[in-house]
């Protein structure tokens, strides 16, 4: 059972003809969740219309939630598909449009969808095969328990009869709906689909170049947008030589939008629509904007370097956690270590830049958005045109990568206002300078630690002060910690204070929201303080998540766990490796997930870092319910966390973002590949996601790597401006 | 100004400015959609089509630049999808997001029309200007080396190339 507590639910189920012949399968389903990652939904939401069963035994199933990189769109037809007890290859997938009549919970974040749809999309699936078996035994005038399903018919063993789900969908719809709390699920053993190697329900579409994209929506007369905003956050528009830019060629509307000085909906620009996107971004050379600029101008990276470093002196504002008495812990300590770490600010750089095709007519708007939250997506779009959310039709479509990004609809509302100045159908497409200047970005932060190791070479005492941003005791958007954050519990003597300085620079949740960050922080410096005892860093850690003392979400025997299997899986502490070869390991619980990695990196004498290799063991539960999608995710949580490690850095200067392409961020590419290897191991815990937790270790993983070739601590990212030669 | 233009053994006229991207020619004005937009400045390869073989980025390439050269787009790799890196492709589940995957398969056909068999720091140089933000890297890798072989055996009339198995994740009972 999870230390988190489950799920209560009721679900129920609806059912009716399918225009066209067939059966659809409509489910009501409230929960109520004791589970505090997700207390903030709402109590009571409702599910529709999943499956359709066609008279030629096509079965038609609804994917709900949106499809960003993450296999979604195939992994919850899966769940489905196995308890109706379908053949896969009679499958078709479809994704749903945003519909919270009858849909719960369409969300592509928090590595939240597997947790929260296994249990009620298996339903779904078990209450179909239910209806089919009731309908044949209707049919037969025998007994339902002398039926038995496979692959789409049901067989009746002892008259050797048998009917295809297509025959039976007309007389299942006349019948009424089972209860979806009390049908029977499958067994583990019993599983066909789930835990078997699905490839992506859209991979043929994308190799053959299909529009499948939000880029690549049509609509019969549509214009193109391009929207110029200030380039300092929360910046507003003095004038604007419109009519000069209304002179170039293919454009139809230039016009200025003030915006409500919220970053989150619609931040003040200027928009820019031609015939086609090339002429309204060629024309937007033309434009000259005259801004006022407002108080972020005066923020830049440097400077909240240089106040965090002055903070340190002083005692942290908010205290978050106080366990025992960490002065004298660290006065008695036989080794004490300070340091001070620091972190950037990232852009999230989905490849596909941020776009929204819109249709404002007749009081009504339509729209095609790859967002990762359509239902706030909507609802923003609907405050801030002060329209009704019923009023608008939002249709999902595949988005090309989100990595948190597409939480934000800041698109989706520029899109909106356009569409309605102009009553046309319209695509606004950002650039990628657009993008890279305009993101929520992951927030920089500053560490000061101190900790003290007993003789006998335990953690003993441990003492942060975090100076992040925010306001008060408020952190800005994934600018937070925890205050049961690992080691948080597990060390007797511990305080952990915040100092938050006020950001007018958007943040947001990236890959790992806070553990892409923090992991990095104390995962490095418990390897700091494994080596100032003299101990090896596996055996240090095994000892602390051995010493319990306090309140914690961690569950030490799952993360023990990983980190003994990521151990023999990578040779840990056995064998030798070549000089400028070395290992480093890190555990990381996040999302409801644990992981324990092992990086090898190579690092030349003149401090040239190259990653040969990853060795990931997570425990996300029970099931893996698609094994080929789970390696590919998590190859790519690893790759995308050294990614970010080795090069990405986004500068802060008077009040913007420096860099604006890929040739000034430098993400990993193909020929700098490591290997990874991925290992689950299966535990007796329910299901839990998998986009996120892959990647927090990974960083402190490698930087550990680093120390043990270099003798060099890694404090700051990005790796690549430090100096790590060594002789 | 109008073009004509040979695309996927088309030809087809495009009344254009003289700068507009190929890029944009392609999506916006024929309503080809599977070549990408990702950076603008050559630098994803998202864009990556052939013109008379060679992959090239669309993205910086004016349409008055390309003459009468042959343009392939991913929907002229193959007329069906039959194309052995995009059977690889499927076989392997490369894709994650798959936005960048068009171009990916462009360079990669590219380099095995001219280079059939490629070493791996072949395959590195080839396809080190094609980001993937999802960092599916490894398979990419996989499949360049898989569709490769699959190709020598099928014009040297041998069997057709398996690729290797995937490199771990196999999910493992504990108890
Ligand atoms: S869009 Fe052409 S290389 Fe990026
Ligand atoms: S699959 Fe998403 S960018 Fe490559």
């Amino acid at each position: 059972m999870s230390p988190r507590g489950g799920m209560d639910r009721r679900q129920f189920l609806k059912i009716g003809a399918a225009a066209g012949g067939g059966l659809l399968i409509t489910s009501y389903l409230g929960f109520s969740f004791g589970n505090r990652d997700v207390e903030a939904m709402p109590p009571k939401l409702d599910l529709d219309a999943f499956i359709h069963i066609a008279p030629d035994g096509t079965v038609t199933i609804v994917a709900q939630n949106p499809e960003v990189g993450q296999g979604i769109k195939t992994t919850l037809p899966m769940l489905i598909a196995d308890e109706l007890d379908v053949a896969w290859n009679d499958v078709r997938v479809q994704q749903g449009d945003l519909d919270t009549e009858h849909y719960y919970r369409q969300i592509a974040g928090g590595s939240t969808a597997t947790p929260t749809q296994w249990l009620p999309m298996r339903r779904v699936g078990a209450a179909g095969r239910a209806l089919m078996k009731a309908a044949a035994a209707a049919t037969w005038g025998v007994p339902v328990t002398e039926l038995e399903t496979e692959a789409g018919l049901v067989h009746h063993r002892a008259s050797g009869r048998t009917l295809s789900y297509g025959t039976l969908a007309a007389k299942a719809a006349t019948l009424p709906a089972p209860d979806p709390e009390s049908v029977p699920l499958k067994k583990r053993s019993e599983f066909r689909i789930i835990g078997t190697p699905v490839r992506g329900v859209d991979d043929e579409a994308i190799v053959t170049g299909k529009p499948l994209f939000g880029i690549d929506q049509v609509r019969p007369g549509m214009l193109y947008a391009v929207f110029q905003k200030c380039p300092v956050y929360g910046g507003k528009v003095k004038t604007a030589n419109l009519d000069a830019v209304k002179k170039e060629p293919g454009v139809r509307h230039a016009f200025v939008v003030q915006g409500d000085g919220d970053v989150d909906t619609l931040s003040a620009g200027v928009a820019v629509v031609a015939d086609t996107w090339w002429l309204a971004h060629s024309a937007r050379n033309k434009l000259e904007v005259k801004w006022d600029e407002g108080p972020t101008a005066a923020q830049s990276s440097r400077g909240f370097a240089a106040r965090a470093a002055e903070l340190y002196g002083k005692p942290p504002v908010n205290v978050l956690r106080s366990d025992g008495d960490v002065d004298a812990a660290l006065d008695s300590a036989a080794h004490r270590v300070e340091a001070e770490y620091s972190y950037p600010f990232l852009s999230h750089v989905p490849l596909e830049p941020q776009n929204c095709t819109a249709h404002y007519h007749d009081g009504k708007l339509e729209l095609w958005a790859p967002t990762q939250t359509p239902e706030r997506g909507r609802s923003l779009a609907a405050r801030t045109l002060g329209m009704k959310e019923e009023d608008i039709t939002l249709h999902l479509t595949r988005i090309g990568g989100g990595f948190g990004r597409r939480l934000s609809n800041d698109y989706l509302v520029e899109a909106s206002w356009i569409a309605r100045e102009i009553g046309v159908p319209v695509k606004l497409l950002w650039s990628r300078e657009d993008d890279m200047h305009h993101d929520f970005y992951r927030p920089a932060g500053f560490h000061r630690l101190e900790g003290g190791v007993d003789a006998e070479g335990k953690l003993v005492a441990w003492r942060n002060h975090f100076v992040s941003f925010g306001e008060g005791r408020r952190f800005a958007p994934s600018a937070g910690v925890a205050s049961d954050e690992f080691p948080a519990g597990y060390v007797r003597d511990f305080t952990l204070g915040t100092t938050l300085l006020p950001l007018g620079v958007p943040t947001g949740a990236m890959r790992a929201p806070g553990s892409n960050a923090l992991a990095f922080v104390y995962q490095s410096f418990i390897d700091e303080l494994a080596h100032a005892a003299g101990r090896d860093p596996l055996h240090f850690r095994l000892d602390l998540l051995a010493a319990r003392s306090g309140e914690t979400r961690l569950d030490a025997d799952r993360m023990t766990g990983v980190l003994r299997a990521v151990a023999a899986r990578s040779d840990w502490g056995r064998g030798s490796l070549p000089s400028g070869t070395g290992k480093g390991i890190a555990c990381h619980f996040s999302h409801r997930g644990y992981f324990a990695e092992v990086v090898q990196a190579r690092v030349s004498k003149a401090g040239k870092v190259a990653v040969e290799k990853v060795w990931m063991v997570g425990d996300i539960g029970r099931q893996i319910v698609n094994p080929l999608n789970a390696e590919n995710n998590a190859q790519g949580g690893a790759i995308d966390g050294i990614s970010q490690a080795l090069g990405l850095e986004i500068t802060i200067v008077d009040g913007h973002a420096l860099q604006s392409n890929f040739d000034a961020y430098p993400l990993l590419r193909h020929r700098d590949r490591p290997e990874v290897d991925v290992h689950f191991l299966v535990t007796d815990n329910p299901p839990t996601g998998l986009g996120e937790p892959t990647l927090p270790p990974v960083i402190p993983a490698l930087c550990n790597a680093i120390f043990a070739v270099t003798g060099k601590r890694v404090r700051s990212l990005p790796i690549s401006k430090l100096d790590l030669s060594w002789s | 100004m109008s073009f004509t233009l040979n695309v996927n053994g088309k030809s087809v006229t495009a009344d254009v400015p003289a700068d507009m991207p190929l890029l944009w020619v392609l999506r916006d004005i024929l309503n080809l959609k599977g070549t990408k937009f990702g950076c603008g400045i050559a630098m994803c390869g998202a864009c990556t089509v052939h013109l008379d073989g060679r992959a090239t980025r669309s993205c910086v390439t004016p349409v008055s630049a390309v003459g009468s050269r042959e343009i392939t787009t991913i929907e002229g790799l193959s007329a069906d999808g039959s194309h052995p890196l995009q059977q690889v492709w499927l076989e392997l589940d490369v894709p994650q997001c798959g936005y960048c995957q068009a171009g990916q398969l462009m360079t990669a056909s590219a380099l095995l029309a001219r280079n059939p068999h490629p070493t791996d720091q072949e395959i590195d140089a080839a396809m080190s200007g094609n980001l993937c933000r999802c960092a599916t890297y490894l398979r990419i890798h996989e499949g360049v080396r898989a569709a490769a072989s699959r190709m020598a055996a099928a014009s040297t009339g041998g069997g057709p190339g398996e690729p290797d198995g995937l490199a771990g994740a196999r999910a493992e009972e504990e108890r």
